[in-house]
């Protein structure tokens, strides 16, 4: 597949955004403006970005507590997800959820679920109704590598094979589950082999490299659709910053975090863009000012935005009794 | 109208059936309720007459299950999740705790879950420790469920409907006691409501508030000591959450003392919660402290006679009433 | 100048120790860029600066232990202009570390105010150290009943008080048999809430306006008499014996019916029956609002003392709302008397099926004509409503003269 110019600035932006939200994010944290847990995506906006391109406006999004990704990716509306972030009403969850929470039923982004593997089995449900009812959508279901260690994990992935449904399993494998890393929790630290060991077709790709997600999703999307059975991607990437915000990051070395932001997807991208001639310092210039404001401007939306009343607590605990 | 004989069972299988031929939407899914019939043998025929897509044999894997059901709910299916027992279902508590009941409010109000979980519970059958416990009460203590425990054949019969069409989820507590209780019903008999108690006995003397299995042995000790003069009421709770106040009150308000009888443990348990709503409603009304018959404090055990001592029995239900109206 | 301040990096972290700069004065920092080491209890954390620019101070030494919020170094701009701020509102053009609550939540909900009840009675306080084993139950129908439950003996679980002790206790002496009900009607519950008591009298008066054909007469009399009387009598006689007027005016009406008996029982059934005693009725209002009549039996054959006596207890026991139903419905005629509201005259209404009613109004001072000479005397209004069915005037007259007559001459009482 040829890169062109405008899909290349298209991707670099989508990264760039993430980026760029989620420093502010941290920001405002210290600031305390934004409380609870923060777990940051930075060094892993390649997966989010590449596996979005390939899903198709039915698509369903299942996504994990680190998922400011994933729901900016998949089109959920800058603004909303920051207030979310505060905390307000006029946040993606209305405010409900936080971070870790964040949903969105016009773009079935079934949310941030902060249950390492929770999402699985819902993954595997809202396949299970698309195969009933004769639906074209493909469900894609992010988790990390720590979800692997999970029973859901196994039990999702035997279900979805046996019953052939139309899931695309992505784990974004970035060698630690909190402070634990991969070969200290897993026997077998080749992950997409354990989906073969369940029939589930599989692969692993470079997370770090966005045009190569965006193939292998592509393909594994085209290949859920058409076969009507799961598969599994798995995307090699790394996280830059800490766990949540509140993490010394005992469990590794900065040398290692040094050398994995040397391979950083923007870092990357920015150069491949160059490289193909696809982009002056200039363009990706103006791109960073625009994705700045936008990301300005959801702040002061966010601070703006009014506190849910106190009136209105117990909203939203069942569906009939709406106030 | 014309009555049949049927089961609890059977009342169960009708309204399941009911159910799938009204609304394609619905189907049944869980550990072996297709070939084998269901371990109950609530779902036997039905794989026959509905097919493999709709009545669904699982592994056992009750969190990809009960999750998967969540999922299908989101996407627009109505399923009606079967977990052998409550025993196992806590290999499920994180999909119907942290999911299930969650998700509506973490995504303010944006997703609905109409999931109807249906499980076995209770003991009486020599099935010893991991078999046998009634836990209804750690699901009856999360928002965002709805909790209903059928004691009747018509209840068994009606609750599922109603439980279907509620948008939220709802699990069902059938006491494994019961399956193989018989009585008449109507043929007509269909969905019933399924928010408020019902008074399965009127008296004067004491109120006696229990549910599920225990309704029965209730009603034999309410018999008993009707024929010592003692005229005790009995309610018949239905639903876990939300607890009808209103009828428990009204009635401990007419009889001025409250027995409640909960085939769980007493500690921090279901009965603790109706006594302190009792306490704190009605004080005034109350002319006794309540009292309350419940599991003893074990596991249960597998011998005949240890498990019945376990349990709540008639005779025990009655002479508790004995010692509340006597000095 | 921009401050670098101590961040928060949990909300459980309230402050950190700088362990280490990693800038000095003087620095070029970028956006990003780790500045200094801070010790949580988390472990060290690199702290990073979210704006570029030069370190002008570093205000905090290392190994200094500083509060989430502080400022730990000031940062001069490095000379570029500064981003514009995105068309942010007037009132926040810099980013000062405020640590303001959600407006919404405050920490704590209010207390609730003290409900502006009195205070318990001082004797419930002092009994703390023996409190009395009761049900709530039975204390609360203890205090309708105007009950000690401290002097029962509890039948209830370990001795307790229940409620069925307190109804027993407030219930009638065993002296008092019960009586038939010459009403013959179906007696009631007798622990009528203000709302049944209302419904009652409201059935009951409805009736003896549509049914009976009322007829009116009203006589002054002169109290001198009964009042000297009283005074000596109670001056002379120990507190339980002591009379008020009231009891006065109930003999009266009950001597002067042995001679007029058409005054004294039912229309029933088309015709009069006459009472098969002379039981007066005396009008009771309720505390809680309501009036009940219950009936004083055989008062012509009772003493102005034994009348007394149990005019106070049905007095009490209408008030506690435990009246037998045969005292509720046992009067062959009614005695109502307003003494103490200030009105002169009373129209009274009969009491179905009864045929008569008796009303006193407020005695009050006034001027008098005595043997040709105007006097100051005290007067109270006496008014007759009968049943024109059962009586006529003529018999009216001479029957309120009767009692008129009476209550002149207290030592025929």
């Amino acid at each position: 597949m040829t890169l062109t110019r405008d899909h290349g600035l298209h991707l670099y932006r989508e990264m760039l955004r993430i980026r760029r939200f989620e420093e502010r994010a941290a920001e405002l944290y210290t600031e305390e403006k934004i409380r609870g847990f923060l777990h940051l995506y930075n060094g892993e906006e390649a997966v989010a970005v590449g596996v979005m391109q390939a899903l198709q406006p039915q698509d369903a999004i299942v996504a994990t507590y680190r998922e400011h990704g994933h729901a900016l990716a998949a089109g959920l509306p800058v603004n909303e997800v920051m207030a979310e972030l505060f905390g307000k009403a006029a946040g993606s969850s209305g405010g409900r959820g936080g971070s870790m929470h964040i949903f969105d039923a016009d773009l079935n982004f079934y949310g941030g679920n902060a249950i390492v593997g929770g999402g699985l089995p819902l993954a595997v449900g809202l396949g299970l109704s698309d195969r009933m009812l004769g639906r074209d959508r493909v469900t894609a279901c992010f988790f990390g590598e720590g979800a692997v260690a999970e029973g859901e994990f196994h039990e999702s992935m035997n279900l979805a094979a046996l019953w052939k449904l139309p899931v695309l399993f992505i784990c974004e494998n970035n060698l630690y589950a909190m402070g634990t890393a991969l070969d200290r929790s897993e026997s077998e630290t080749d992950l997409h082999a354990k989906a073969a060991g369940y029939r589930v077709a599989s692969e692993a790709v470079d997370g770090m490299d966005v045009e190569a997600v965006e193939t292998a999703a592509a393909l594994a999307v085209d290949a859920v659709r058409t076969e009507g059975k799961p598969r599994f991607l798995e995307c090699r990437t790394y996280r830059f910053r800490a766990h949540s915000m509140f993490d010394a990051q005992l469990y590794r070395d900065k040398d290692e975090v040094t050398e994995w932001k040397g391979k950083g997807p923007l870092l990357r991208f920015t150069k491949r863009l160059s490289e193909a001639g696809l982009a002056t310092e200039d363009d990706l210039a103006a791109i960073d000012r625009e994705v700045m404001e936008e990301v300005d401007e959801a702040v002061a939306f966010a601070e703006a935005a009014p506190w849910e009343p106190v009136a209105s607590l117990t909203r939203h605990v069942y569906t009939d009794a709406q106030s | 109208m014309s009555r049949s004989k049927t089961t609890y069972r059977e009342a169960v299988r009708a309204a399941i059936r009911e159910a799938m031929r009204d609304d394609p939407r619905v189907f049944l899914m869980g550990e072996d309720v297709g070939r084998y019939g269901g371990c109950y043998a609530v779902s036997m025929g039905l794989l026959e007459e509905f097919g493999e897509q709709r009545v669904r044999d699982t592994p056992l894997s009750e969190s990809a299950f009960v999750g998967a059901g969540i999922g299908a709910a989101l996407g627009g299916m109505r399923p009606i999740v079967e977990v052998m027992t409550v025993n196992f279902s806590l290999l499920a508590l994180d999909q119907i705790v942290n999911t299930a009941a969650t998700l509506r409010h973490m995504s303010g109000g944006q997703f609905s879950v109409p999931l109807v979980i249906r499980m076995a519970t209770g003991a009486g059958r020599q099935l010893a420790a991991q078999h046998s416990h009634s836990l209804e009460c750690w699901y009856a203590h999360v928002p965002g469920l709805k909790v209903v425990a059928p004691a009747t054949l018509a209840d068994a019969r009606g609750m599922l409907g109603t439980a279907l069409a509620d948008p939220d989820p709802v699990i069902v507590f059938e006491h494994a006691g019961l399956y193989n209780m018989e009585g008449e019903l109507e043929d007509d008999a269909g969905a019933v409501d399924i928010s408020r108690a019902a008074v399965r006995r009127t008296g004067k003397d004491v109120t006696l508030v229990t549910y599920g299995g225990s309704l029965h042995k209730t009603l034999q000790a309410a018999q008993a000591l009707a024929g010592e003069g003692i005229e005790a009421e009995v309610v018949d709770l239905r639903s876990l959450r939300p607890i009808d106040d209103a009828t428990i009150v009204k009635s401990l308000s007419r009889t001025h003392r409250a027995l409640v009888v909960d085939e769980g443990w007493r500690t921090l348990s279901l009965s603790a919660e109706i006594t302190t709503r009792l306490v704190e409603q009605a004080f005034y009304e109350l002319d006794a402290p309540v009292g309350r018959v419940c599991s003893e404090e074990v596991p249960i055990p597998y011998p005949a006679h240890l498990e019945a001592a376990a349990l709540p029995q008639p005779e025990k239900i009655a002479s508790a009433v004995r010692r509340m109206l006597r000095a | 100048m921009p401050e670098f301040l101590m961040p928060s990096l949990g909300a459980d972290m309230t402050q950190g120790t700088l362990v280490e700069w990693a800038v000095k004065p003087g620095d070029r920092v970028h956006r990003g860029d780790v500045v200094a080491v801070v010790e949580t209890s988390k472990g060290a954390i690199d702290v990073e600066i979210f704006s570029d620019g030069i370190i002008d101070q570093l205000l905090v030494p290392e190994g200094t232990t500083v509060p989430v919020g502080e400022p730990l170094a000031l940062v001069r701009s490095d000379g570029r202009p500064e981003p514009e701020a995105p068309a942010a509102p007037a009132e926040a053009p810099v980013r000062p570390v405020t640590r303001e609550p959600a407006p919404e939540a405050p920490a704590e909900p209010a207390v609730p105010v003290e409900p502006s009840t009195p205070a318990p009675a001082a004797e419930a306080r002092g009994e703390a150290a023996a409190r009395v084993r009761a049900s709530p139950a039975a204390r609360r129908r203890a205090e309708e009943l105007d009950v000690d439950i401290g002097k029962l003996q509890g039948t209830g679980p370990g001795g307790a008080v229940v409620i069925a002790d307190v109804e027993q206790a407030s219930g009638p002496g065993p002296a008092e048999e019960e009586t038939p009900n010459p009403m013959g009607e179906k007696p009631r519950a007798l622990t009528e809430a203000p709302g049944d008591i209302r419904e009652i009298i409201a059935a009951a008066m409805t009736r003896s306006k549509r049914e009976i054909p009322h007829y009116y007469l009203s006589n002054w009399v002169d109290l001198a008499p009964a009042n000297g009387w009283l005074a000596d009598w109670n001056d002379s006689h120990p507190v339980e014996e002591r009379l008020i007027p009231g009891v006065l005016m109930i003999r009266a009406v009950a001597l002067a019916l042995e001679r007029f008996h058409e005054f004294n029982g039912f229309f029933r059934d088309g015709k009069f029956q006459p009472g098969d005693g002379i039981h007066v009725g005396a009008a009771i209002s309720l505390r809680r609002g309501g009036l009940v009549a219950p009936g004083l039996r055989d008062a012509n054959k009772r003493s102005l003392v034994e009348l007394m006596t149990a005019f106070r207890g049905l007095v009490a026991r209408a008030r506690a709302g435990r009246l037998k139903a045969s005292e509720m419905a046992g009067g062959t005629i009614t005695v109502s008397s307003l003494g103490e509201q200030g009105v002169e005259e009373v129209y009274p209404v009969i009491y179905s099926p009864q045929v008569a009613i008796v009303g006193f109004g407020t005695p009050s001072e006034r001027p008098w004509v005595v043997e040709g000479r105007v006097e100051p005397r005290w007067l109270v209004r006496v008014s007759l409503a009968a049943d024109h069915r059962v009586s006529d005037g003529h018999r009216g007259a001479l029957f309120l003269e009767a009692v008129t007559h009476l209550l002149q001459e207290p030592d025929s009482l």
